[in-house]
C-alpha cells in the first residue's frame, strides 16, 4: 500500500509540474500512467472518472482526488491532492515574487507566444485520447459532437450540455 | 447587490484569512466548470481586493505557471494578502467542496457502475465530457489558424502525444523550447 502512495505521488508530482497551459493538457499522460502502466483502471473507467469530475462543481482537475480514492482509498485522495496541487503552488509562490521584475522584459512574451502553440497541441491531443476512450457506437458518437458543436457556436452552459448527454445516454440508444 | 463600480485605484481592502477561505469556498461550491468568469466577478467586482488591472496581470502570470488557473490564482492571491496561511486558507477553500463532492459521485458510480442503466447513463455523461473537451481544444487552437509556425508545433504535439503516445516529460522538454526558439527568431 504504501509503495503504492509513493508512486501515486511521484506520478502526480510530476503531473503537477508539467502542466503548462492547466490540467487539461496532461490528461493523456494522466491517462498512460494509471491506466497502461499501472493498470490501476480500465480506459473506459478513466473516461468515466473524468466525465463524473466535469459534471461536479469546482476547477476542472477534481479527476485527480477521484483517481487517487478510486486506486488507495481516502490516503490516495490525500497523496494524489498534495501531489497535485502541492508542486505547482510552490512554483507560483516562487514567480509571484520574481514576476513584478521581469514583466515587461521581451523574453518573457516570446517565452510565452512560444508556449501557446504547445499548449494548443497538448489540449488537442487531450481531446482525442479522452474521446477515444470514452466513444463507443454511434449514439455516443453523435452526443460528442452534438456537445462539441453546441458549446463550441453557442453560449449554453457546459453543465447543461453535459446533462443533455447524460439524458440522452440514459435512453442506451447506439450503445453497445 | 454589488458593490460601485470597480474604481481605478488599486487601494483596496485586504481580506483576512477566513474571508480568503469563504470567497474561495463559495467559488469551488458554486463554479462549474469554467470557474475563472466567477472568480473574477468575487474578486474584482464583489469583494473587491483587486482591481482589473491587477487581476488581469495575476492571471496572465498565472496561465504562464504549470498547474490550473484557477488553482494557481488562488495560491497567489492568498499569499499576496496573508503570506503562506493566507495560501493555504485559499486554495484549501476551493478545492475542499468540490472534492467532497467528487468522491460522492465516484462512490455512487462505484455502487452502480454494473447497472445497464447507470452504464449507459455515464456512456453519454462521458461522451458529452469528450465533447466538451473537443470544444476547448477548438477554441484553444483557432487563433492559430494562420500561423503556420503555431500549427506546425500544434500538430507535432499531437503527433507524440495522441497518435505516438509518447510520454509527456520527453515530449515538452523538447517541443516548448523548439517552439520558443523558433519564436525569437521569427520575432528578431
Amino acid at each position: 500500500m504504501t509503495g503504492t502512495l509513493v508512486t501515486l505521488a511521484l506520478i502526480f508530482a510530476q503531473l503537477s509540474l508539467l502542466a503548462f497551459g492547466g490540467g487539461n493538457t496532461i490528461l493523456p499522460e494522466m491517462q498512460r500512467q494509471v491506466v497502461d502502466i499501472h493498470h490501476w483502471l480500465t480506459a473506459q473507467e478513466f473516461g468515466a472518472l473524468f466525465a463524473l469530475a466535469q459534471a461536479a462543481p469546482g476547477p476542472n482537475m477534481m479527476v485527480v482526488p477521484l483517481v487517487g480514492w478510486h486506486v488507495a482509498g481516502f490516503s490516495g485522495v490525500l497523496v494524489t491532492s498534495l501531489a497535485k496541487f502541492g508542486p505547482s503552488s510552490l512554483v507560483t509562490g516562487i514567480a509571484l515574487r520574481l514576476w513584478e521584475r521581469f514583466k515587461d522584459r521581451p523574453w518573457r512574451r516570446t517565452v510565452q507566444a512560444g508556449l501557446v502553440p504547445v499548449t494548443a497541441g497538448l489540449v488537442t491531443a487531450s481531446a482525442i485520447v479522452i474521446t477515444h476512450t470514452s466513444v463507443s457506437g454511434w449514439g455516443t458518437v453523435l452526443i460528442a459532437a452534438l456537445v462539441a458543436i453546441a458549446t463550441t457556436a453557442t453560449r449554453i452552459h457546459p453543465l447543461l450540455a453535459l446533462a443533455a448527454g447524460a439524458v440522452l445516454g440514459l435512453t442506451g440508444i447506439g450503445q453497445p | 447587490m454589488d458593490a460601485a463600480p470597480a474604481t481605478l485605484s488599486s487601494k483596496h481592502e485586504a481580506p483576512d484569512i477566513g474571508e480568503l477561505f469563504t470567497g474561495f469556498f463559495i467559488l469551488g461550491l458554486t463554479g462549474f466548470g469554467g470557474v475563472l468568469p466567477l472568480a473574477r466577478h468575487m474578486m474584482v467586482e464583489k469583494r473587491g481586493w483587486l482591481s482589473s488591472a491587477e487581476f488581469t496581470d495575476l492571471l496572465g502570470l498565472c496561465q504562464f505557471l504549470p498547474g490550473g488557473n484557477i488553482i494557481n490564482m488562488s495560491v497567489a492571491v492568498g499569499l499576496k494578502f496573508r503570506g503562506i496561511p493566507g495560501a493555504l486558507a485559499s486554495i484549501l477553500g476551493l478545492i475542499a467542496v468540490p472534492t467532497a463532492v467528487v468522491i460522492g459521485l465516484g462512490v455512487i458510480y462505484g455502487r452502480f457502475a454494473n447497472d445497464p442503466v447507470v452504464r449507459h447513463l455515464f456512456g453519454g455523461l462521458a461522451a458529452a465530457a469528450a465533447g466538451l473537451l473537443i470544444s476547448t481544444a477548438i477554441k484553444i487552437a483557432w487563433p492559430l489558424r494562420k500561423d503556420v509556425l503555431g500549427l506546425f508545433i500544434g500538430a507535432l504535439c499531437v503527433l507524440a502525444i495522441a497518435v505516438l503516445r509518447l510520454p509527456l516529460l520527453p515530449t515538452l522538454l523538447t517541443l516548448a523550447p523548439l517552439s520558443i526558439f523558433l519564436r525569437s527568431r521569427q520575432a528578431s
